[in-house]
């Protein structure tokens, strides 16, 4: 009597746990697809930054604020006249 | 053929004997067919058991190898950033074109359309195909590396056997000016010079690896498994400030204009901390477009270069003479008649100047008062003190294809060796080993190695006694001040400037010829000294070959520059009132109207104050 009810345990163990790897497994596939979707959507914004970092940096290269400053804005150093020093 | 024959005679016999149902073993015929039949499904389970237990591993392997890819998953390189985070190499995705020519070969109707939208001739397209049409994979020509907007116009078509695969590509938005520092990349994004090269482990990425199920066209079906997560490049902080190296950068290319001069290099270090905060070198390239222009131009020449230091030495010779105790800063020489013998050669001035005191040598810059100097020290101790101020022995700076430099020990010299060494002849160093060894006299002594990373602590060594270090560098405020060799044009205005001019004939054949470097190396400012900066222009041929003309006025432009951009107090506020007064007597003279302005400032009146 015993007997039969262990093995009937065991069974039913048996096919909760198959089920539950089942699970596991499909449950792992959806995860791991979202997982490449962020990443691929983590990697569009990468590109992006890397752009527009980029173009910052080609925007804002020395030599073109140089010729900007001096040719369009009219900018210069001050001479030694327009300079105030001031004693601490 | 002989059993064939037989057997009808054997049949015959039993086809005569009367069918009797007794002698039918019926048992026996069944016992038969259950033998065979149990012994197929045993040869069955043992086969399964064979398949799933035995041999499995290398069985699934196999299923795996056919179904299952491992495939990289690229990852970026690290950014390189100034010392204020400005962005100086930036790893962007670009696209590269890949076809499989087998699949690509099957569809030949398509290759019109590929050709058209990747701008490539028909026939040329066509023969590329054909030629690799037992291959699995090409890069479809001159799309390599593309913008993934372009590359996206082209997939878009469609194409069977046409993929996309990202990479990084390295851009430099400095460009020109930060080329020999930073180096570049190869197409594989491996480093191949400079900085790139030197933290090439540190800035690369390492590609990720996931697994996935393809079917036989070779398109993803599944995504199974991440086999390992891309890393990507750790960024790196460097010590050089964006500011001041366009500044030195744009500086030694006006002055190499003017001058006509080959080439040139300058340096500037950060005292304190050994940091290189600029390093230009002239001709330069464009770390975009490698392949584009000359080799010759890639070399970092401020760290491989070896040049003989010329009067940039005197000064360390004098530190060597102090030390030793023999001479004295109030030490007189008498330089008449402006040479001296030095064994069949003469060490020459380029005016008698008469009686020096050990100041005046260095701020004259005589050859014959430092020969004189010279004269007192033993060869050991001379050499010793120049190893210990680094000449001879790399830097360590880390940066790659650094020259230690050329310097023979003591005893291979010749009997003029050390007095031609002491205004730095036969011996041989980098730009940056000058600017090092000054770096060092304006730090009291104490020499810390150069580094090209920010925040770094780097090993350092008391190399002179402060007292000395102290005194030679008053001696070399001299230089930029009246009547020394580098007056006006090192001198910068609030600032007292420490510095050395120097003008070397550039060895060639085992001689000296015709041809000229000019030197001007220096510290500022002299009171808490900040910056350390040495420039060379290589064979200068239009207008004047000194240093003080040829080389110094790029140190002014640049500490000027620098001083004002990391926010150095003046040490010299004397001088720079006297020329505002000077300046203003001028403007009121000129425009006696334009004055009143000046008096609505209100910060104005304790500098007016202090004027009179």
């Amino acid at each position: 009597m015993t007997l039969r009810l262990v093995i009937a345990v065991l069974v039913l163990a048996n096919i909760v746990t198959a089920i539950g790897v089942v699970n596991a497994r499909h449950e792992h596939r959806q995860m791991f697809v979202q997982l490449t979707k962020l990443e691929r959507a983590r990697d569009e914004l990468n590109v992006d930054f890397g752009r527009l970092q980029l173009e910052q940096a080609t925007w804002a290269e020395a030599n073109r604020i140089d010729q900007v400053a001096r040719t369009k804005l009219g900018m210069k150093f001050p001479e030694t006249a327009d300079i105030v020093v001031i004693r601490p | 053929m002989i059993g064939l024959r037989r057997k009808p005679a054997d049949r015959a016999p039993k086809a005569n004997k009367p069918r009797n149902r007794a002698q039918f073993n019926l048992r026996g015929r069944l016992k038969l067919v259950v033998g065979t039949l149990a012994l197929c499904a045993v040869a069955l389970v043992g086969r399964a058991v064979d398949l799933q237990l035995v041999d499995n591993a290398f069985y699934q392997q196999k299923a795996d190898a056919r179904i299952l890819r491992e495939i990289p998953i690229p990852t970026s390189r690290g950014m390189i950033t100034d010392r204020n985070g400005e962005p100086l190499a930036v790893s962007t995705p670009v696209a590269s074109l890949w076809a499989n020519p087998q699949e690509l070969s099957k569809n030949p109707d398509r290759l019109p359309e590929l050709a058209r939208a990747t701008d490539l001739p028909l026939d040329y397209l066509t023969r590329y195909v054909s030629q690799r049409s037992s291959k699995e994979f090409m890069y479809i020509p001159r799309h390599r590396r593309i913008s993934p907007a372009a590359a996206q116009k082209v997939l878009a078509l469609n194409i069977p056997g046409v993929f996309s695969q990202r990479e990084y590509r390295r851009f430099y938005p400095q460009g020109e000016a930060m080329a020999h520092i930073l180096g570049f990349t190869n197409i594989d994004d491996a480093g191949q010079e400079g900085v790139e090269l030197a933290f090439d482990d540190w800035l690369r990425g390492k590609p990720g690896a996931e697994k996935v199920i393809r079917d036989r066209r070779g398109r993803i079906v599944e995504n199974v498994d991440l086999v390992r997560a891309a890393q990507p490049g750790k960024d790196l902080t460097l010590s050089i400030d964006r500011r001041i190296q366009y500044l030195t950068y744009r500086e030694l290319k006006r002055q190499l204009l003017e001058s006509g001069a080959a080439s040139g290099s300058a340096v500037v270090l950060d005292i304190a901390t050994g940091e290189v905060l600029a390093m230009a070198n002239l001709p330069s390239f464009n770390p975009n477009a490698v392949e584009i222009g000359n080799r010759d131009a890639h070399r970092n020449r401020a760290v491989t270069d070896l040049i003989e230091p010329g009067s940039t030495m005197k000064p360390i010779t004098v530190a060597a003479a102090l030390e030793a105790g023999v001479i004295t800063p109030h030490s007189m020489f008498n330089t008449s008649p402006g040479w001296i013998p030095n064994g069949r050669f003469r060490t020459t001035d380029t005016h008698n100047y008469g009686v020096l005191d050990t100041t005046g040598v260095i701020r004259k810059s005589s050859n014959v008062g430092a020969s004189m100097i010279v004269a007192r020290l033993s060869d050991q101790k001379f050499y010793d003190f120049l190893r210990r101020f680094g000449y001879g022995e790399s830097t360590n700076s880390g940066f790659p294809g650094e020259a230690s430099g050329l310097f023979p020990s003591p005893a291979r010299w010749s009997g003029t060796t050390k007095q031609a060494m002491s205004y730095g002849y036969g011996i041989s160093v980098t730009p940056l080993q000058i600017a090092h060894a000054y770096a060092a006299l304006a730090n009291g002594g104490r020499m810390i190695t150069p580094t090209f990373v920010k925040g770094q602590s780097s090993p350092s060594k008391q190399v002179l006694d402060p007292t000395i270090a102290h005194e030679v560098i008053k001696m070399m405020q001299t230089v930029t001040e009246p009547g020394g060799t580098a007056y006006p044009w090192g001198a910068i205005l609030g600032y007292h400037v420490a510095g050395k001019t120097g003008t070397a004939h550039k060895a060639s054949n085992g001689g000296y010829s015709r041809e000229y470097v000019a030197f001007f190396a220096g510290v500022v400012p002299v009171d808490n000294p900040r910056f350390a900066m040495a420039v060379v222009v290589n064979d200068p041929t239009i207008g004047s070959h000194f240093g003080g003309l040829a080389a110094a006025p790029v140190f002014h432009d640049v500490m000027e520059g620098a001083l004002r951009l990391m926010d150095v107090p003046p040490d010299d506020i004397e001088t720079w009132l006297a020329a505002q007064a000077a300046a203003e007597k001028k403007t009121a003279k000129a425009a006696p109207a334009k004055s009143t302005g000046a008096i609505a400032m209100p910060g104005e009146s304790p500098a007016a104050e202090a004027r009179q």
